[in-house]
């Protein structure tokens, strides 16, 4: 009796409705929950806090745990976080690292990577100058000094 | 202790906070309550926070902490209403609560920057003294 053709336009409205509503109530549930953040939010905000938030592809999965798990010693900084924080990082990391395998020694270094030193070799006179003109030093591990969207992925506007 | 006492201690107390932090909002308000009732903690004779043990502490030399970093000032620069650098090079908004005012706002982030920092600098956790000192000095710059 619903589908009476007369009725169609208005069932249709009426189901879309209820569509719509029921999906705003899960956005609705899920903005609620505003304590929550999105584990990228937390990438970004955590790993990006003292440095560009490196892209977790570059590193294998191995390479993040070792460095998750050393964090009160990150490369000469204390960078601990609270163990729920931390977990959450980690399990971002690994699923989002760089496929191939770590040898016996997982690379703990972006820029010591073969293919990094191949692009990039070591800059030393150009870093020179380039530290000169920006007022402080510049490292290597500081991607944004040339490549001005890094932090979105982007490296090949240098 | 009596009720005239703990009164007379918690007005003391509020009124501490609110002459030191002319421009602090209730968020900051209330980071500096809860470290001022661990400080009253600690130690009883507590009078409420200094801005001037604040701003010694961060313009002090420490030597326990590493090497790099023997001040708050390695990072955050000596001017708090100005920009710091991290050693990786990147910017810190200027500590300075009149120019970052959402600074000191989230109790969770305040203690782990404190955490991190004083263990970098000082080789040791802050006291809720120290904190609060801190606090209130940049609430004020």
């Amino acid at each position: 009796m619903l589908l009476k053709r007369g009725l169609r336009p208005f069932v249709a409205l009426a189901l879309s409705l209820a569509l719509s509503l029921a999906l705003a109530r899960a956005d609705l549930a899920r903005a609620g929950n505003a304590k929550k953040r999105a584990p990228e939010k937390v990438f970004k905000e955590e790993c990006g806090a003292c440095h560009m938030p490196f892209p977790s592809y570059f590193l294998p999965a191995a390479s993040w745990r070792a460095i998750m798990s050393g964090l009160e010693d990150h490369f000469g900084e204390d960078a601990s976080l609270d163990e729920e924080v931390r977990k959450e990082l980690e399990q971002f990391l690994v699923d989002h690292s760089a496929r191939w395998k770590a040898g016996k020694n997982p690379p703990l270094r972006i820029t010591e990577l073969r293919w990094f030193r191949g692009e990039h070799g070591s800059m030393t006179r150009y870093r020179k100058r380039l530290s000169k003109r920006l007022g402080h030093e510049v490292k290597m591990s500081e991607c944004t000094a040339c490549h001005r969207d890094a932090e979105r992925g982007y490296f090949d506007d240098d | 202790m009596t009720k005239t006492s703990l009164l007379t201690t918690a007005t003391a107390l509020l009124m501490a906070i609110a002459l030191d932090t002319a421009q602090a909002g209730p968020a900051q308000k209330a980071v500096l309550e809860h470290f001022a009732a661990l400080a009253k903690n600690a130690d009883t004779g507590f009078q409420g926070f200094s801005a001037e043990r604040g701003k010694k502490l961060f313009f002090d030399q420490h030597s326990g902490g590493k090497p790099e970093t023997p001040s708050c000032t390695t990072c955050h620069g000596t001017d708090p209403t100005k920009s710091g650098r991290t050693r990786a090079g990147k910017e810190i908004k200027p500590m300075a609560l009149s120019r970052t005012p959402e600074r000191f706002s989230d109790l969770k982030k305040v203690e782990k920057w404190f955490r991190r920092n004083c263990r970098n600098v000082m080789g040791r956790e802050c006291t809720p003294l120290e904190k609060g000192d801190f606090i209130t000095f940049m609430a004020n710059q």
